[in-house]
């Protein structure tokens, strides 16, 4: 399958990844590869198969309503490059 | 050109459930920043989200209570963005199963008229964390105490055609999520928030036209008001030969205005796909027999039986049913006094909207405290009812049982306030009075009808204003032939 460097600059701006001219050819040709060696499952017939999400045929993993220790604000804090006032700074974001 | 106005509505209603969605952090407002956070909510490499089986009965609730479809099976997916206030790069939420869809809410229209608004679905996702930014430095600070509170998107069909129609929707909407208990409502707080797609066609044109969607409506004010200006922007750009460009836009409720949010080149595009760390949920009959069952009786159907059986005004039931405390209380009065007539149930309701909730606004209570219990008043109204006192007198008792939290019959009782009915009693009373007072019984006859009101002022003087009105005045009739 063939992806065009705009393709990936598309995907990686998305990705908010930086990708120089010689990584796209890279990446274009890897990410072909990739996409035509998924494409052999299109051979497969599906007809009649309900679509899956899931290997296994489990549901409702769920949980009943009750509140957990915190972990408290130090620790959730512990890893951030900066913070402030017990919240992470990051660059200036409008809206 | 006359335009005509299409508005479709999105609503994100936070779910009252005591933890997040997908962990077990508590959603209490308010708390210390970060402080209700763990490795799930704030994104942390190799965490497992475990679904909160509260919301999705609150979800599902709010499905039925609209008259949608819920799908028994229904999963999550992945949105993909990039936002500081999204720890995860992607927010969970619901594409394509939802959790209910196909629904449809009646709303009432200024001229007397109702109006069906498509509910398209309703989907579960999470909040995201809170943004504070600096006003002196180019930084914004996060708190992620909201990130992950359960929250679901009503989206509305483009059904509404004027910026009125819009707040009638998003109000009833707002008192139906209170009603069935699965959200606060606190639109201060941000429990309650709305976004509204706005568009105008030419009169008569079948076709859409392009749509902007208004963010950061808050209150029901700002929603109208911002629907307005947009109406008014977008009728300017057609007007003068121009093409409303699809963008996001960002209501500021100081200036009164709304600007462009997010600039062309950033393309949105999220690409959904299903989460594979969640798996799908299943609703069986059993699970949404006991949803269905759960909810209480919705408030148009409470509006309807007033307006029906009970034969009250139909501004009576709209301020009834405001509330389901309210009209939980009214009817547990009804159910105090039997089977009311219509003139009962007047009565009640009069004393509801007018005393009760007189007192819990100046009292500043809740119906759940207040003194003056359904069963007290039921007891109150008893009394008038059966002319033990009058209606007059009914007010006193009241404030003596708000003040005290004493039965009506106790302070009755107690304070000797029970009217005479007894004719003998009020006979010689009404003889004396005849008796001391010759001269104006004598104009009387002779036709100053006016001074039956003096004789009546008199004989209530005279028994404390606890003599019968009824009995009074049919004695002094009879006396003064």
């Amino acid at each position: 399958m063939k992806i065009t460097k705009e393709e990936i600059l598309y995907v990686a701006n998305l990705a908010r990844l930086n990708v120089d001219d010689v990584e796209v050819e890279k990446l274009a040709a890897q990410i072909g590869d990739i996409l035509s060696y998924v494409d052999t499952l299109e051979k497969v017939d599906t007809d009649g198969v309900e679509p899956t999400t899931h290997a296994i045929d489990l549901t409702n993993a769920l949980r009943e309503d009750v509140v957990h220790p915190h972990l408290g604000a130090e620790k959730t804090l512990a890893n951030a490059p900066d913070e402030e006032e017990n919240m992470f700074v990051v660059p200036k974001v409008v809206g | 050109m006359e335009y005509e106005v299409v508005i479709g509505l999105e609503i994100h209603a936070q779910l009252k459930t005591n933890t997040k969605i997908f962990c077990g952090c508590s959603t209490a407002f308010g708390a210390e920043p970060n402080s209700q956070t763990c490795p799930v909510c704030t994104g942390m490499p190799g965490v497992l989200p475990v679904l909160n089986k509260t919301a999705v009965a609150y979800a599902a609730r709010a499905g039925v209570a609209t008259n949608c479809t819920i799908n028994r099976v229904n999963r999550f997916a992945r949105k993909n963005y990039f936002y500081p206030d999204l720890p995860l790069g992607y927010q969970i939420t619901q594409f394509a199963l939802p959790i209910a869809e196909h629904g449809h809410l009646d709303i009432e229209l200024p001229d007397g008229g109702t109006k069906r608004i498509g509910i398209t679905r309703i989907h579960m996702e999470n909040d995201a964390g809170k943004l504070n930014h600096d006003p002196m430095r180019p930084i914004s600070l996060v708190n992620l105490n909201r990130a992950g509170v359960p929250l679901i998107e009503i989206v509305s069909e483009p059904d509404m055609r004027s910026a009125a129609e819009a707040g009638v929707l998003v109000r009833k909407m707002h008192q139906l999520v209170r009603h069935i208990g699965v959200c606060d409502g606190n639109m201060e707080e941000g429990s309650l928030r709305c976004d509204a797609n706005v568009s105008l066609r030419p009169k008569g044109q079948e076709e859409f036209g392009t749509r902007t969607e208004m963010k950061n409506l808050n209150s029901f004010r700002n929603i109208e008001r911002a629907i307005r200006y947009e109406i008014s922007r977008q009728t300017d750009i057609l007007d003068n030969g121009g093409e409303v460009i699809q963008e996001t836009r960002l209501w500021n409720a100081d200036k009164e205005i709304s600007t462009s949010m997010r600039s062309k080149e950033d393309a949105h595009d999220y690409r959904y796909f299903p989460d594979p760390d969640l798996l799908p949920v299943v609703i069986d009959d059993a699970w949404y027999d006991e949803i269905v069952k759960s909810l209480p009786e919705l408030p148009d159907a409470m509006k309807a039986r007033y307006v029906e059986t009970l034969g009250l005004p139909v501004g009576d039931a709209e301020v009834l049913t405001s509330t389901l405390e309210l009209a939980t209380y009214f009817d547990a009065c009804l159910a105090a006094l039997g089977t009311p007539t219509p003139k009962q149930a007047k009565l009640a309701a009069n004393w509801v909207m007018g005393s009760v909730l007189a007192l819990l606004h100046t009292e500043g209570m809740s119906l759940a405290t207040v003194p003056v219990s359904a069963d007290m008043l039921a007891g109150l109204l008893t009394l008038v009812e059966k002319d033990v006192i009058s209606g007059t007198m009914a007010k006193t008792v009241f404030e003596e049982m708000a003040a005290t939290g004493k039965e009506a019959k106790i302070i009755v009782e107690e304070k000797g306030l029970a009217q005479v009915s007894d004719t003998s009693e009020i006979e010689g009373i009404v003889d004396t009075i005849l008796a001391n007072n010759p001269s104006e019984v004598e104009a009387f006859r002779g036709g100053k009808k006016k001074l039956m009101g003096f004789f009546v002022g008199q004989v209530m003087k005279a028994t404390k204003g606890k003599g019968n009105p009824k009995v009074v005045n049919q004695l002094l009739g009879e006396k003064l032939k």
